[in-house]
């Protein structure tokens, strides 16, 4: 090794594959514009100035064709339900899913009896990472989005499924 | 203007059709003929004592016990400062009512929702769809023998 490094300039690393993809595939999670109740509220302080999810390298997209990541925060109705679904089937892969907050984990204050609320959005779309809370606070988010970028450096990109 | 006056001049008005005078509700209700029901609106909106030009709010109830529905009408006088609940009491079987449109446009959606959660049908709605829940769906979820569904299209509910 030490005879090929002094031979390249500085600015040339090693490493494998799978690592280089995934490391490009967490630097750039780009999330959609989506948001159905409170929990959008918390997704923008988020996003704003003083949490500035950008240092992650997620910044907002208003298409789900331009989009790595849905982050689901909010209620989801059985009415909403369907749109939810076409949009993540809009969304090219790689892509994956935050439930945000209680409701899109599990219906949340809803749970009971309620005949309007999906409960818990993994009942339509399958979901990576939970955020606990009503509504989390955007630090939850951030640790959430965090989790998520130490799941997709674990993946196995040259491998058969 | 107080509420027991208003329901003196209505009782007056339209004779036969007010049947009850309720007190211990807020605001005080006054209990009509659900066929006289536009009349009795249009009257209370455009008379320059009453001046009842916003309908606050107006629902549907399900008096199951008593093998009734109810739609309530919560008016409100922005000049005269004073507030009135009209009822209608329909049969629980086939709840019919005129639709107050004409009076108050902005009963078209509220009479939407009576019409989705309860089931109340609106003569004459220029649009009698479902508001909150999705078209397909099946009943009135605020009825209170309603029994929810085990699945909607391909999920658990």
């Amino acid at each position: 090794m030490g005879v090929l490094e002094d031979k390249l300039p500085d600015n040339i690393l090693f490493t494998n594959v799978d690592k280089f993809l995934n490391w490009s595939k967490k630097s750039s999670l780009w999330y959609m514009l989506f948001a159905t109740a409170c929990c959008g509220i918390e997704l923008m302080q988020a996003g704003a100035s003083r949490y500035d999810l950008d240092r992650f390298g997620a910044i907002f997209r208003a298409s789900p064709r331009q989009s790595d990541l849905m982050i689901v925060a909010g209620t989801i109705t059985h009415m909403m339900a369907d749109r939810v679904k076409r949009l993540y089937e809009q969304m090219p892969s790689p892509k994956y899913v935050i439930a945000m907050g209680s409701c899109a984990n599990t219906g949340g204050p809803f749970f009971k009896d309620s005949y309007s609320v999906l409960k818990g959005v993994d009942k339509i779309i399958p979901v990576d990472v939970y955020v606990p809370g009503c509504p989390p606070k955007p630090e939850a988010l951030i640790e959430g989005i965090m989790k998520l970028q130490k799941k997709v450096m674990e993946e196995k990109n040259l491998v058969k499924k | 203007m107080e509420p027991k006056q208003i329901y003196e001049i209505l009782s007056g008005k339209f004779n036969g059709k007010i049947k009850q005078f309720v007190e211990n509700t807020f605001p005080p209700s006054v209990i009509v003929e659900p066929d006289s029901v536009v009349d009795v609106c249009r009257f209370l909106k455009t008379e320059e004592s009453m001046d009842f030009k916003s309908l606050i709010c107006l629902s549907g109830v399900d008096l199951k016990e008593q093998g009734k529905m109810a739609v309530v009408y919560h008016l409100g006088s922005m000049n005269h400062k004073h507030k009135i609940a009209i009822k209608v009491e329909l049969d629980r079987n086939n709840p019919h009512v005129q639709t107050v449109e004409s009076v108050w446009p902005g009963a078209n959606w509220y009479e939407r929702e009576a019409y989705d959660l309860l089931g109340i049908i609106f003569d004459g709605h220029s649009d009698l769809r479902r508001i909150l829940m999705p078209e397909d769906w099946e009943g009135h979820p605020m009825r209170k023998d309603y029994v929810y569904p085990k699945q909607y299209h391909t999920w658990d509910v």
